[in-house]
């Protein structure tokens, strides 16, 4: 059974169609990068994966290890091991980091049976991922993301990843507004959680975060559909030519 | 043309004409303190009870809102200090010097008197009244005037009370609390009036809580009179939590002196009809105020709070912050304004408000003023009305919270914003528990 079955996929929001029939199979342990031209309907995927209530899917239909997850709320899909890291990675106000790390995956524990997390056994392993993502102290009291750069919000993305330890992480252009520096600490981030149970879709812009986050798969997609599929040649490849012969060939 | 047409009096308006005639003579006081009551009694008559035409009680129509006026309290007789004993108060953990009121009667036996401090006291303000008190006769009625109707009816039938001397230079360890318990059995009103003096560098925390049993119909008139003496340092906290039929009308009248700190708190949770009332007047240089508030309403619960601060003097800093969270068919409250006088220069003044609302059919209203006379200030408001944010419960379930956890954690930090102006943090803690019982409440 594959990690995750995207079947047809069609997606509307307001009215305005912007998944128009979209397969995507992912296999645990693969890394599959979605490259495609501003407007293509990368993000749309990300939030449709996860959940988000504004768009309607009109056809077709998301399978998790087989299970349809159409009919769930973002948490349960959360509980059950999709995690999206966010382009924007939202302010909390008022909501400590720790709390936050804390009542998540709390709830994710309690919703898959498991008991709670002690509080020094949550400590330890927030700290040791902290550190290993050059997160300090002062950053995990402050309020999620409030007065975080952009750079320590892409950071506590892929801590609030390690920490919940998802099946499938879907990391909807983690590099955008990143230096070489933090892009070097955000992709170590992800390749250290790389495994055969885990799944990773990669959606960027660009070709750069793919040498750091080397794919298994590259997809091509433009106007809502995924257009090509190739190794990670493809991505050198579109880093040369640009995506104006996709753009041009859907025109046609 | 002024003359005012006075309509015809209300079921109220007539029970508490009725009532004043009749128990004026018996309420604790001599002459200066019967001609006081005559005077404030004829306030109101002037004037009736407060409606929306009038602009202060314009979204608490009072005239609609208080349909007769309840009997007197009785004394309470020794089933009602029973009931009083039992009574739910939210800070009970807390190590404090609890001076309890039945009905709006000084209960001494459930008061906690013992070992006073020296420079400490605290009287009743019945005895207070009927003996003569140094201290009342200096200062009641004159902390901060006004010609507010509902101050006028607490003074005109004021029964009992507290008053409390803080000597100079005394730091008061524990926080003195104020419980107001209504515990009789039959509908009854009661004004309280009490007195507080912090004399000039004294330190003191001083807590007031109105509780009451859902059942319950009552109504509460009850006024403090705080006067803090230069570089003195005054915490004062209001813990609403009356019986769900509940009027309760409270004000509060503070005179704030030079080099002082002052933080005041008002939460409410409780009653049927709220008004919260702050005079605050800043006559005193160099002194930092911070008056914040929270209400948590729900069903058809009215709160109403309204604040007016006056900066009379310069140099000072004063901080206002409420925050309402609003459900089912509740409706939150606040006017606030902010007075600088002409010559109170460089005065720095903040008020801000925000309404959380939880339902399509909660309401808040808010009237931030300022009213500027001096020409070299800081001053600044605001006000926001709007449910919670999708995009911010969008974040919190997409990391695995349930909608209505991640909803409690968002009303959590919305109201933690003012409680954090709270020195206290015993009493920072409780509030945030009372806090996540109420949303685990609202189901």
């Amino acid at each position: 059974m594959s990690l995750l079955e995207v079947k047809n996929l069609h997606v509307e929001i307001d009215g305005k169609k912007i998944l128009n029939g979209l397969d995507l199979t992912i296999e645990k342990g693969k890394v599959h990068a979605i490259m495609g031209p501003n407007g293509s309907g990368k993000s749309t995927l990300a939030y449709v994966l996860a959940g988000k209530e504004d768009y309607e899917v009109t056809e077709g239909d998301i399978l998790f290890e087989g299970e349809s997850v159409l009919e769930m709320e973002p948490d349960e899909r959360a509980a059950k091991g999709i995690f999206l890291a966010f382009q924007y990675p939202i302010e909390i106000p008022g909501v400590a980091t720790m709390t936050f790390l804390r009542t998540a995956l709390n709830a994710q524990r309690k919703a898959r049976g498991e008991g709670e997390l002690s509080t020094p056994e949550l400590l330890k392993r927030v700290k040791d991922a902290a550190a290993r993502l050059e997160i300090g102290a002062d950053m995990l009291k402050r309020a999620v993301n409030v007065g975080f750069s952009g750079g320590e919000k892409k950071r506590n993305e892929i801590l609030q990843m390690a920490m919940l330890q998802p099946k499938l992480a879907v990391l909807d252009e983690t590099d955008s507004g990143l230096d070489i520096d933090a892009l070097k600490i955000v992709a170590d981030g992800v390749n250290r959680l790389r495994s055969p149970e885990r799944g990773f879709v990669v959606i960027t812009h660009y070709q750069r975060l793919l040498d750091y986050i080397v794919p298994d798969v590259v997809h091509v997609l433009s106007k809502g559909r995924i257009v090509k599929t190739g190794g990670k040649e493809l991505a050198l490849e579109l880093e040369a030519s640009g995506y104006a012969q996709y753009q041009q060939n859907e025109a046609a | 043309m002024n003359a005012e047409i006075r309509p015809i009096r209300t079921t109220a308006e007539q029970g508490l004409a009725e009532a004043f005639s009749r128990v004026k003579a018996t309420l604790p006081g001599a002459k200066a303190i019967a001609a006081l009551r005559e005077k404030a009694f004829s306030e109101f008559e002037a004037r009736g009870l407060p409606h929306r035409r009038v602009e202060e009680w314009k979204y608490t129509d009072l005239r609609a809102l208080m349909r007769d006026a309840k009997p007197l309290a009785a004394p309470p007789d020794a089933k009602a200090k029973e009931r009083a004993k039992a009574a739910d108060v939210l800070v009970g953990d807390i190590d404090c010097r609890r001076i309890v009121f039945v009905d709006g009667a000084f209960a001494p036996d459930l008061s906690d008197l013992a070992g006073l401090e020296s420079g400490l006291t605290i009287r009743s303000m019945a005895e207070a009244l009927s003996q003569g008190d140094a201290l009342v006769g200096a200062h009641l009625g004159k902390a901060v005037a006004t010609d507010d109707v509902a101050v006028a009816l607490n003074t005109a039938f004021m029964g009992d009370g507290a008053v409390i001397r803080i000597a100079e230079g005394i730091v008061v360890e524990h926080p003195i609390h104020l419980v107001f318990v209504a515990a009789g059995d039959k509908p009854a009103a009661n004004f309280t009036r009490s007195l507080v003096v912090v004399e000039r560098g004294a330190r003191a925390m001083l807590v007031e809580s109105y509780v009451g049993p859902a059942g319950h119909d009552y109504q509460v008139n009850s006024a403090l009179e705080l006067v803090i003496s230069d570089n003195a340092h005054v915490d004062h906290i209001k813990l609403i939590g009356e019986g769900a039929n509940a009027l309760h009308i409270s004000s509060l009248m503070a005179n704030v002196g030079a080099h002082a700190r002052f933080n005041d708190f008002t939460f409410t949770t409780g009653g049927q009809t709220v008004r919260n009332q702050l005079f605050v007047r800043f006559t005193g240089q160099e002194t930092i105020a911070r008056i914040h508030g929270a209400n948590l309403l729900k069903g058809r619960q009215h709160a109403d709070t309204t604040l007016v601060a006056e900066h009379a003097v310069g140099h000072c800093q004063s901080r206002e912050l409420f925050k309402s969270v609003l459900d089912g068919e509740s409706r939150g409250v606040f006017q606030g304004k902010i007075i600088v006088q002409q010559h109170a220069q460089k005065t720095d003044a903040k008020m801000l408000a925000n309404a959380l609302l939880l339902s399509e059919t909660a309401e808040a209203d808010a009237k931030p003023e300022l009213e500027i006379f001096a020409d070299d200030v800081v001053c600044g408001h605001g006000a926001t009305a709007g449910a919670l944010d999708d995009d911010l419960l969008f974040y919190l379930k997409a990391r695995g919270i349930p909608q209505q956890e991640a909803e409690a954690l968002l009303i959590q930090a919305f109201v933690g914003d003012a409680v954090e102006g709270i020195e206290h943090a015993g009493l920072r803690e409780v509030l945030m528990e009372s806090v996540a019982a109420w949303l685990a409440a609202r189901g």
